[in-house]
């Protein structure tokens, strides 16, 4: 496959995913605001501020709004054309990395491609935003979960199909962390203590935003504890939005790509993947918390990156002649 | 009842569907028939269907100067434009005689140049046109075909005899709306559509592959064919994707190709792939900084050396350019009859050449009366039509043409021929040219129909589609169904 293909195909399928999780981000953040009504209220400027901050988008949103407040911040995350990492900006993008690659998927994935960016381009998608930022947000996840089940049901699982999968994955295991680094900058109203009441609202937000609360449910019964969330979202071998699922199966793609054993590297980002794989799966929930939850998915979230660089100098630069 | 047709004015133009005020030709009654029994609401949804299944699967071209919206549908009528089968037998005619002869031109004036040397055509008009490739002289091109794809531009005056506007050989560009037309058309009316006996146009991607093909070095059974696009930006770049989607070959832009020690190849994700035959929608200029423009950033630079050596193939040929200079179209009739002997089959607009002493003059008393057009300009631009031109702007043609009458020619306006197109609450008559898609491989393949263009605006001869054209679905009947034996 063309090198340039097979990035545009990875980029797409990023773009795809990021504009699903911010999605995820500011309607959780909605239903927030939400549960805590009936608390004291604090400023709406606390309540957007994490979601902004999430996004290290801090100067650029200050340069376009002059208040932070829930419209703002809405518009900010949905439409916003000047915010690169919008959702509209991100189906912008991933349209134009289909629209260059559109012989390599099949005309269904296209269409949805073309079908979610339309309708955000739409008055009638400004309008739901306005109106109904839920309800907007909701489609958006909505789209993106119909997107990938078109690409794996019509298109042939061969090696567009892993370049696809591995832009989902990387950004999934990006995103994911930095919806569990929202706690961090999510600060407690004055007089709450941390396992208090709106403490546990937050963090069971933050699994809602992983579509995560139910899952957790299942495994642990009793109350909902930051390092119980922390341990699920990070280390939870088969929950498929988890940091360690998400490079479990990033690994594998990468192994079907290049035919290797997967407990082998054959080159550069399969050696960076696998070093990030093996990490995830060794690690216990009082290390991440020793070495403090903040630094270690700042520190995931640099690794992904090399991983990403390593995927683009690995199968996009390559010279070599073989006749 | 809708009652489309029942006001429609037929105008002093010849009518592709009415002989006369009423009078319905005989291939188009079934279709008057069913148009008798459609409410207006049922056509609206018609429309409303097929506009949103261009739009939804992103049937779009891209309008320069736009900054809303760049992309936009190309406007499709859902009248279909009906060709008896007798007619198209002669307009196939015509164009196989037409793209033989157009060949054997080629080949002979990188050659020995025996038309020129015979003063069939004087030896500075082709010397002298901008797309003429003297380095390429003497240079053999596979199987000796220099255009493989060809559009060639069909009107009909006012008693319905086919004119040869012009030939496109360098790289045409269309096909994709005939192939997506047919498909709107086979969801929006399949019944209509089946009582019809319409040859079929799905067939083009597998026989434009089959020339791509035959034309591999040292015929190489298993050859690797790509189709190279300048990009996304290109106004035509949904077509460019569609057809590589369609013939199941890789699409490239030039920064996928690298040419080394004569050959040429892509990058993939497992190192470089040998590449043997390209489908170029790259004009030659762009084609390769080495040899031809030195800013072109969409060509690949050694890709000549490695065409010259015979590595790789081009589709069309290098400097296939000079057979489609109007001054050069002016002299193809003489070329059939100096190279195949034969009369020409599909007649020339009657044309007057800037260069020529008399015809100049002419051109310069007459400008009003006239369409003036430049020799190598394409999609409507560089041109004149004199019947609609103000005074500043003949003024302004009678200048560019004393200063370079080398490269304009003139033509009488032909009173294109026309066909009801809806506009707006009603059926207009407009006007519309055709141009067929010719493919020469191991024979000459030409795809029954071709894409119909239709002036929108009222009284406009111009059908480009950067000038606010349309198109239409193009019906050629099978041998069986001639007239209405079965209506």
């Amino acid at each position: 496959m063309l090198s340039r293909v097979a990035d545009s195909l990875y980029w797409m399928s990023r773009y795809i995913e990021r504009a699903e999780n911010n999605a995820r981000i500011a309607e959780v953040n909605l239903q927030l605001l939400l549960d805590l009504a009936n608390q004291p209220q604090s400023d709406a400027q606390q309540q957007w501020n994490p979601i902004i901050s999430s996004l290290e988008e801090n100067e650029l949103f200050a340069s376009l709004y002059a208040t932070l407040d829930g419209t703002a911040a809405i518009d900010f995350v949905g439409l916003q054309e000047e915010n690169p990492n919008s959702i509209s900006s991100c189906l912008t993008l991933a349209r134009e990395n289909a629209r260059s690659t559109r012989e390599q998927m099949s005309s269904e994935m296209w269409e949805q491609i073309n079908r979610l960016y339309l309708f955000v381009q739409s008055e009638a998608g400004k309008e739901l935003l306005r109106t109904s930022p839920y309800e907007f947000f909701r489609r958006i996840v909505a789209g993106s979960h119909l997107f990938q089940g078109i690409t794996d049901a019509t298109m042939t699982h061969g090696e567009g199909w892993d370049f696809i999968r591995i832009g989902k994955l990387l950004e999934r295991a990006d995103c994911t962390s930095r919806i569990l680094d929202l706690k961090y900058h999510i600060l407690l109203p004055s007089g709450e203590r941390v396992g208090g009441n709106i403490d546990t609202i937050q963090w069971m937000a933050v699994l809602k935003s992983c579509s995560a609360l139910e899952a957790y449910r299942k495994i642990y019964v009793d109350q909902v504890a930051p390092w119980k969330v922390a341990e699920f979202i990070i280390t939870h071998a088969e929950f498929p939005r988890s940091i360690r699922f998400s490079v479990d199966s990033l690994d594998s793609a990468l192994h079907r790509i290049s035919g290797s054993d997967e407990a082998k590297y054959a080159n550069d980002v399969e050696r960076l993947s696998g070093r990030l794989r093996s990490d995830l799966d060794y690690v216990t929930i009082s290390d991440v918390f020793e070495f403090g939850l903040h630094e270690y998915l700042g520190a995931i979230q640099k690794r992904l990156v090399e991983v990403g660089d390593g995927l683009h100098a690995t199968y996009c630069e390559s010279e070599a002649i073989t006749d | 009842m809708g009652d489309f047709f029942s006001d429609y004015d037929v105008g002093k133009f010849f009518d592709e569907m009415f002989s006369g005020p009423g009078a319905v030709r005989p291939h188009y009654g079934k279709l008057l028939d069913r148009f008798k029994e459609m409410e207006r609401a049922e056509f609206d949804r018609k429309r409303d269907l097929a506009a949103s299944t261009f739009l939804r699967q992103g049937i779009t071209f891209t309008v320069y100067n736009d900054e809303q919206g760049t992309e936009r549908i190309f406007p499709f009528d859902l009248i279909p434009r009906i060709i008896p089968a007798k007619e198209w037998d002669l307009i196939e005619r015509g164009l196989v005689q037409r793209i033989t002869a157009l060949n054997l031109f080629l080949h002979d004036i990188y050659h020995s140049q025996n038309i020129l040397r015979d003063r069939v055509i004087p030896k500075k008009i082709v010397w002298e046109a901008t797309n003429f490739r003297p380095e390429f002289m003497h240079f053999d091109v596979p199987k000796n075909i220099y255009i493989h794809i060809c559009g060639t531009d069909l009107v009909r005056d006012r008693d319905g005899n086919y004119l040869v506007l012009e030939d496109n050989a360098r790289c045409p560009s269309g096909v994709s709306y005939v192939l997506e037309n047919r498909q709107a058309m086979k969801r929006v009316f399949p019944n209509l559509f089946a009582k019809h006996r319409v040859r079929p146009v799905e067939d083009y991607s597998q026989e434009l592959l089959n020339v791509l093909r035959y034309i591999a070095p040292n015929d190489n059974a298993e050859p690797t064919v790509v189709l190279l696009t300048p990009g996304t930006y290109n106004s035509a770049y949904f077509e460019h994707s569609f057809l590589a989607r369609s013939m199941g070959i890789e699409i490239v832009e030039g920064r996928d190709l690298i040419a080394h020690d004569g050959k040429v190849c892509m990058r993939t994700t497992k190192g470089l792939s040998r590449v043997d035959v390209i489908y170029r929608r790259i004009n030659d200029d762009f084609l390769d900084p080495k040899v031809f423009r030195k800013d072109s950033g969409l060509g690949v630079p050694g890709l000549v050396e490695a065409y010259r050596k015979g590595n790789v193939s081009l589709a069309n040929s290098i400097g296939t350019g000079v057979a489609d200079d109007k001054v050069v179209y002016h002299f193809v009739p003489k070329m059939i009859r100096y190279y195949l002997d034969q009369d020409p089959i599909l007649p020339n607009v009657p044309t007057y050449l800037a260069s020529v002493p008399e015809d100049l003059t002419y051109i310069l008393e007459n400008i009003s009366e006239l369409v003036v057009k430049a020799a190598n300009e394409s999609g409507g631009y560089g041109m004149l039509v004199g019947t609609q031109a103000t005074k500043e702007e003949l003024e302004s043609f009678r200048e560019r043409v004393r200063a370079d009458p080398r490269n304009y020619i003139a033509q009488p306006v032909v009173p294109l021929s026309r066909a009801p197109a809806f506009c707006e609450t009603s059926m207009q008559g407009r006007h519309l040219d055709l141009r067929p898609y010719i493919l020469y491989g191991e024979k000459v393949k030409i795809i029954p129909g071709g894409l119909t263009r239709v002036a929108l605006e009222d009284g406009s001869l111009v059908v480009n589609s950067s000038q606010g054209g349309g198109s239409k679905d193009t019906w050629v009947l099978d041998e069986e169904e001639n007239g209405n034996r079965n209506a």
